[in-house]
């Protein structure tokens, strides 16, 4: 942890306050992007985006494919930095250069390909790179303890033994291992790619499930997905890209299916929408 | 959920919970060493069958001492094999090593051996890691790296041992790097180093499987680890009767040679750090997922790097081993001495595809290459079997690999 004293009560980041509008329940903005613009060369991927997202909340990023979704979660990862525009987090400003920084004020992301490693066991890759050690040697005991407590917190259960190697898991599993990693590094806020791409019905239902449960820990969730039944299955903010522009976001129930394809398609927001979520 | 998964857990216990383990570890492609053990017992038994002497302390202490060679050039190998890659070089940049020792102590320089043998090893070490700095700086495969490294690291070994002038080969006159290999611990001695190795080990089992069930973890039941710390106290005793029967037939020559000390000394480092250290969880790391290693933060490279420098480091040890075995270093090194390391490693169960493997693998599989070429050579076959055999073996072993391999991945 770089920043951030402990205490609540975040610094009101430029022009936005509360995000849950309707319930007057202010939930506080982990983090803001102002102005956040990306280019490269002559490209402009990302064009004065404006995002705030709260925590203890899911917030899927939807959007056509090159709208600049993947950009946007690469500059708040610490993998690109912007070309210009600010980063705010817990109100306060912070510079984002390498993936490390983000990872060192909680930000957690797990990638489409989930980045484990078959050859290790679950614990192995739950630990990989931050291992506890004593006496100069790892300490088994202390990681394996918990690793179980971490999966059963979050109701985890269908891993046999944490001891198996990660190659013989399935993909909801998989997954499930890549997020419950993220948690266990005390992130505050875990963006994913497309967690439920790979995975079949029942699988899926089990990673939206530990999504819902990351959120009601207090933890900020920021979801990339194509798929719209999902999104509304478990976000409780939208925020769709059209064209590397931002041009629509709030609560989820602000939004329907139609309108949400609407938007996706044409970039054009409807008024019912813009007027609830400015 | 978690109710389930608790009786389950209960009730995999037993003999019955044990076997199904050994199952499990082999479906999700750790083949163990179990089958590679019977068929070392299968290999032992067949020359026994063929010819008495095979199992003779004499000849058995041989063998041990041939497999020398074989399991240290194994473990050097096994270092880059579990990354994925490999070096062809070590065979020449071993003997590069000695070569460095035998010059050094020879009468010219008359350096202690406490100087020339370090240095020897210093030497190994920086022609490994200056070869991992190419590899890993210009992006180069190892496997052409060090193919260089075969054909270049010959030339320098050829060009040094025949600028001596000693008819291309230096013989090894000092007395410590001579005992090396051929000289032996007194039985008493033999007996004190085994029973302490025995003692430590069997200490690190028992407190491990006793901390996991004092934390409640799975483990694996008691007199299952009785029954390990027995078995391995058996083989240590078995091994201290073997070294110290008398095998001299005009004087009494009795005891452990000094190489097996060598050995285990290595064993037990590799083992360690492959085990117990963030450098070995690194190792593994990189071989199974370089990328998630990467992200998880570990620098890929600075690891790599190390790997390369144990192999070096390892390889030194080895050269000594050569010499002293041979006597001597000449200017015509066995180059097939890196292929049998490969074949070691691979034979004894570690993966040519990286992630996958163990030091003690280095160690089976050198005594199956030892023992094929020692019982053939007792049975009079002649060197074409003996190659031909040492390919099927080698055959069967990567066949396993490839197949334990895909089987570990079934959901993708």
């Amino acid at each position: 942890m770089t920043t951030t004293p402990e205490s609540t009560s975040p610094l009101t980041p430029p022009n936005g306050v509360s995000v849950s509008g309707d319930s007057g329940v202010a939930s506080s903005t982990l983090l803001s992007l102002r102005g956040i613009t990306k280019s490269f060369g002559a490209v402009e991927a990302l064009k004065h985006v404006d995002l705030d997202i709260p925590a203890g909340q899911v917030t899927a990023l939807i959007g056509d494919n090159g709208a600049g979704k993947s950009t946007l979660i690469k500059a708040i990862a610490g993998i690109y930095a912007p070309t210009s525009g600010d980063i705010y987090w817990e109100g306060r400003k912070v510079t984002l250069h390498t993936p490390r920084d983000a990872e060192n004020l909680g930000i957690a992301t797990v990638y489409q390909d989930l980045a484990l490693c078959d050859n290790l066991d679950i614990v192995q890759n739950m630990y990989l790179g931050h291992e506890e050690s004593r006496h100069l040697t790892l300490d088994e005991i202390k990681m394996e303890l918990n690793t179980k407590r971490v999966l059963s917190e979050l109701s985890v259960s269908t891993v046999q033994s944490v001891r198996q190697l990660v190659g013989s898991l399935s993909g909801g599993q998989r997954q499930a291992i890549a997020v419950a990693r993220a948690v266990m590094h005390e992130s505050k806020l875990v963006i994913m790619d497309e967690p439920t791409a790979a995975l079949g019905v029942s699988q899926t239902a089990q990673v939206l499930d530990l999504i819902k449960r990351l959120a009601s820990r207090g933890i900020a969730v920021l979801v990339i997905s194509h798929n719209l039944v999902d999104v509304f299955e478990v976000a409780d903010r939208i925020a769709v890209m059209y064209l590397g522009n931002l041009v629509s976001s709030g609560p989820a129930a602000n939004y329907d299916t139609s309108s949400a394809v609407e938007i996706i398609t044409t970039g054009g927001s409807r008024s019912d929408v813009t007027a609830s979520a400015k | 959920m978690s109710d389930t998964s608790e009786t389950a857990v209960a009730t995999r216990v037993g003999v019955d919970g044990a076997l199904r383990g050994q199952l499990k570890r082999l479906r999700q492609g750790d083949k163990g060493l179990l089958p590679i053990l019977l068929g070392l017992i299968v290999l032992v038994i067949y020359f026994d069958i063929r010819n008495s002497v095979f199992l003779s302390s004499g000849n058995l202490t041989n063998l041990f001492v041939q497999a020398t060679i074989f399991i240290l050039l194994a473990m050097a190998e096994i270092w880059l094999l579990l990354l994925g890659e490999i070096d062809l070089s070590v065979g020449f940049v071993s003997a590069l090593g000695a070569t460095t020792a035998v010059i050094l102590l020879d009468n010219q320089f008359h350096w202690p051996w406490f100087a020339a043998l370090p240095l020897a090893i210093l030497v190994t070490t920086a022609i490994g890691t200056m070869q991992g700095f190419i590899i890993i700086k210009l992006r180069l495969p190892s496997f052409i790296v060090t193919l260089a490294g075969l054909l270049g690291w010959e030339g320098v070994l050829i060009f040094f041992v025949d600028r001596q002038g000693t008819g291309g080969t230096i013989p090894v006159q000092e007395k410590v790097l001579y005992n090396l290999v051929n000289g032996n611990l007194s039985p008493i001695w033999t007996w004190i180093f085994v029973l302490a190795c025995l003692a430590v080990l069997i200490y690190l089992i028992v407190r491990r499987d006793q901390s996991r069930r004092s934390s409640g973890l799975d483990s694996v039941p008691q007199f299952i680890t009785i029954a390990k710390a027995a078995m391995l106290l058996i083989a240590g005793v078995v091994l201290v009767l073997v070294f110290n029967q008398n095998r001299g037939t005009f004087t009494v020559l009795q005891g452990m040679p000094y190489a097996i000390p060598v050995d285990i000394a290595m064993l037990a480092a590799g083992s360690f750090i492959l085990t117990r250290t963030r450098a070995g969880r690194y190792i593994y790391a990189i071989g199974g997922n370089a990328e998630a290693a990467r992200r998880a933060g570990v620098n890929v490279n600075r690891y790599r790097l190390l790997a390369f420098m144990f192999t070096g480091f390892t390889a030194g040890v080895a050269g000594l081993i050569y010499a002293s075995r041979l006597g001597g270093i000449s200017d015509n090194v066995d180059s097939n001495l890196v292929l049998l390391a490969v074949a070691s490693a691979v034979i004894g169960g570690t993966s040519l595809f990286g992630g996958r493997g163990k030091m003690i693998h280095a160690v089976i599989g050198g005594l199956v290459i030892a023992t094929i070429y020692n019982g053939m050579a007792l049975i009079n076959m002649s060197a074409a079997t003996q190659y031909i055999a040492t390919a099927l073996v080698l055959l069967v072993a990567v066949a396993m690999d490839a197949v334990a391999r895909r089987g570990s991945t079934p959901s993708r």
